[in-house]
């Protein structure tokens, strides 16, 4: 990154309309965990008002009928009050946290598999698997099986296969013999991941597995590496060629330090690009996925579960329905926003 | 081109056998067995539970049963753990009630968000492209749950009428009022479904116009004197237009993918609502059906989209 990048970033006037948001979006869910965490939070989330049911925004509360600690910090519901009475100001900001953790970590956990499977697949591609590659792993396999279900003697056998498969593997030809090369195992793990449409697969796997929020990232994360894993791939592929990598090579610069010193910086524009776009699909998914009531369990808040509740108040309490709508439609449009705003900065061709 | 086709279909077979495993094993991440759909029904007793163990073969071990299920799926007996009907009629009879609504918006997809994107690349920076532009930024950005309740909202305050379901309820006078009945209630569904899909096809139609503008026949063309409008539509649309060609076969597994929130907001009967409600109630065999089959689809429409590529763009023969 470097000062002609951010020139190029200024002037994009809706990239920088969305870092402000981004960065906005940012305070406001940090200082929402604050305040809404605790055991006395200033905007309880859960506080339980009967009496105020389906308040409209910025109605004041009633202060006759309720105990003081029940009354919303200055005496006002912000954004109106819910089925419950609870202040929706409050559940926002609660869930806004919600949100922010899902979209980073996703994006973060799929992120970081997309770029070991990517590199692995650009830069040992071309080695093979051999038959030997195989029977390791059967062995291993066997060996694990055995430990686990305490057959001694097998185990002990496994063992020793293992031992002569180690001193044998380079001798003969047989296991030396090559199945399948690397590239062409990824690229096919990459396309079995694509056939399954996205948003179907992660809402069959969140439903069946213990909702929480780490469930949600974690399959959030772990199904959506592969754009990742194929752009790292081909950067990779046309960075090996390059006369820089050959030098530090004949440098004698280990293997390790070429792929993260010299390639990755080289190959991280296009993944910053797609994994800013990526928080915004996964704060969508997870607004989804709330709003079906697969999710977050209750009673904490997310936008998509406060819409999801909100919809039996359709047309007595829209604000159940638009506050958190907008807040999400604001969120993904800032970081859609920048990321687009970022790729343009990015690209070297647009740079004169 | 043969020999390209049969080595297509043998990797797309290798392809689907390791569909077919993930789409089975994922049902058994869940911890517990699919037996113990609800525990705390007082209703299972222990007799129940093996009955039914044994009746849809959960005593068996995995790979068995990973056999027995896609034998039953193949020969059409593969039933609905819910009511016991064939899972494959039932996918088809909500089949029929989703294609509609997939033809329309699709429909609506392609026919708009071409002019749209081809119009905001030619005059590009012009008033047309930023609204185009920020619209499109809008609609991608939108949760789709949302937008169908604003939308149900204005609908309903402005027109009055009803909007959810397949059709009013006991509604039927005569043929012309429920065939308009029909269609009013195919609408807004509809056009929900084809707003996300003309924003990323229509920037997309944009980008590539964009791209084909910048190569150098095209300003070749324009010295030789070729007139502006021959210039765009001539040499440039035919060039930018053949990459949509193979995003005609990923059209098809859209069917089942893209429409669980919008059908289970309007309580449509189609796919994907049964999809959500065979999730909701552990149907095992319609959920596995469901992923396999949306898989497949993906697959035949790669296939497709690479064979009319071949057909189009002579440069390719792959």
């Amino acid at each position: 990154m470097n000062r002609g990048f951010w020139a190029i970033f200024k002037k994009d006037k809706l990239g920088m309309l969305g870092l402000f948001i981004f960065i906005l979006f940012f305070v406001i869910a940090i200082l929402g965990l604050i305040l809404t965490s605790g055991r006395h939070p200033l905007f309880d989330p859960s506080m339980i008002r009967l009496e105020e049911k389906l308040k409209p925004p910025l109605s004041h509360a009633n202060i006759n009928v309720l105990s003081p600690e029940q009354i919303p910090p200055f005496g006002i519901y912000i954004f109106g009050t819910d089925e419950l009475g609870r202040d929706v100001f409050s559940r926002m900001l609660q869930g806004a946290w919600v949100s922010l953790t899902v979209g980073f970590v996703a994006v973060g956990i799929s992120v970081a598999i997309g770029i070991v499977i990517g590199g692995i697949a650009g830069y040992f591609g071309h080695y093979y698997i051999k038959n030997y590659h195989m029977l390791l792993i059967c062995l291993f396999s066997l060996g694990i099986f055995s430990f686990v279900k305490r057959y001694w003697s097998a185990l002990f056998c496994t063992l020793i296969f293992l031992l002569l498969l180690l001193y044998v593997k380079t001798k003969s030809p047989f296991l030396k013999k090559g199945i399948i090369s690397v590239d062409t195992l990824i690229t096919g793990i990459i396309d079995v991941m694509l056939c399954f449409p996205s948003f179907f697969l992660i809402l069959t796997i969140v439903a069946f597995i213990p909702g929480s929020l780490y469930s949600i990232m974690v399959v959030i994360g772990l199904t959506s590496w592969m754009g990742t894993a194929r752009f790292v791939r081909a950067e990779f592929l046309s960075l090996r060629e390059q006369d820089f990598v050959l030098a530090a090579k004949a440098l004698g610069v280990s293997e390790f330090r070429i792929i993260f010193r010299h390639m990755m910086p080289n190959a991280i524009a296009p993944v910053l690009v797609s994994a800013t776009l990526g928080i915004a699909s996964a704060i969508l998914t997870e607004a989804g996925l709330s709003f079906l009531g697969f999710g977050v369990p209750p009673p904490h808040a997310t936008w998509g579960n406060i819409l999801a509740d909100g919809k039996q108040y359709l047309f007595d309490a829209p604000w159940l329905t638009f506050a958190p709508g907008i807040a999400i439609l604001v969120v993904v449009l800032s970081f859609n926003l920048f990321g687009e705003a970022l790729r343009d900065a990015l690209n070297p061709r647009l740079r004169y | 081109m043969f020999p390209f086709i049969v080595r297509s279909i043998i990797q797309k077979t290798i392809t689907l056998f390791f569909i077919s495993i993930i789409s089975f094993s994922v049902i058994h991440l869940a911890p517990g067995e699919p037996s113990q759909i609800n525990p705390m029904n007082p209703r299972f007793t222990p007799e129940l539970i093996k009955r039914f163990r044994s009746q849809f073969h959960l005593d068996k071990p995995l790979y068995m049963q990973y056999l027995i299920f896609y034998k039953d799926l193949f020969s059409g007996k593969l039933c609905s753990w819910k009511d016991g009907r064939p899972v494959l009629r039932k996918i088809w009879e909500r089949f029929l009630n989703s294609l509609p609504l997939f033809i329309v918006g699709t429909l609506l997809t392609w026919t708009l968000s071409f002019p749209i994107g081809i119009h905001s690349a030619i005059k590009r920076g012009g008033v047309f492209d930023k609204t185009a532009t920020f619209f499109a930024y809008f609609f991608i950005s939108i949760p789709g749950f949302f937008f169908a309740y604003v939308l149900i909202i204005f609908v309903v305050n402005t027109f009055h009428v009803p909007v959810i379901g397949m059709k009013t309820f006991g509604f039927s006078s005569d043929s012309l009022h429920m065939i308009m009945d029909r269609i009013w209630h195919m609408l807004i569904p509809s056009v929900l479904s084809a707003t996300g899909g003309i924003a990323i096809l229509s920037r997309y139609v944009r980008s590539q116009m964009l791209e084909v503008e910048a190569q150098d026949y095209i300003r070749t063309a324009r010295a030789k004197g070729v007139p502006e409008d021959e210039v765009h539509y001539k040499h440039a649309l035919r060039n930018a237009l053949l990459p949509f060609i193979t995003m005609f076969g990923l059209v098809i597994p859209g069917l089942i993918g893209g429409s669980v929130i919008i059908e289970s907001i309007f309580s449509w009967p189609g796919i994907g609502r049964m999809a959500y409600e065979a999730i909701l109630s552990r149907d095992y065999p319609v959920v596995i059906t469901l992923n396999f089959i949306s898989a497949v689809l993906v697959l035949i429409g790669t296939f497709i989209s690479d064979l009319l590529y071949m057909v189009a763009d002579p440069r390719i023969r792959l």
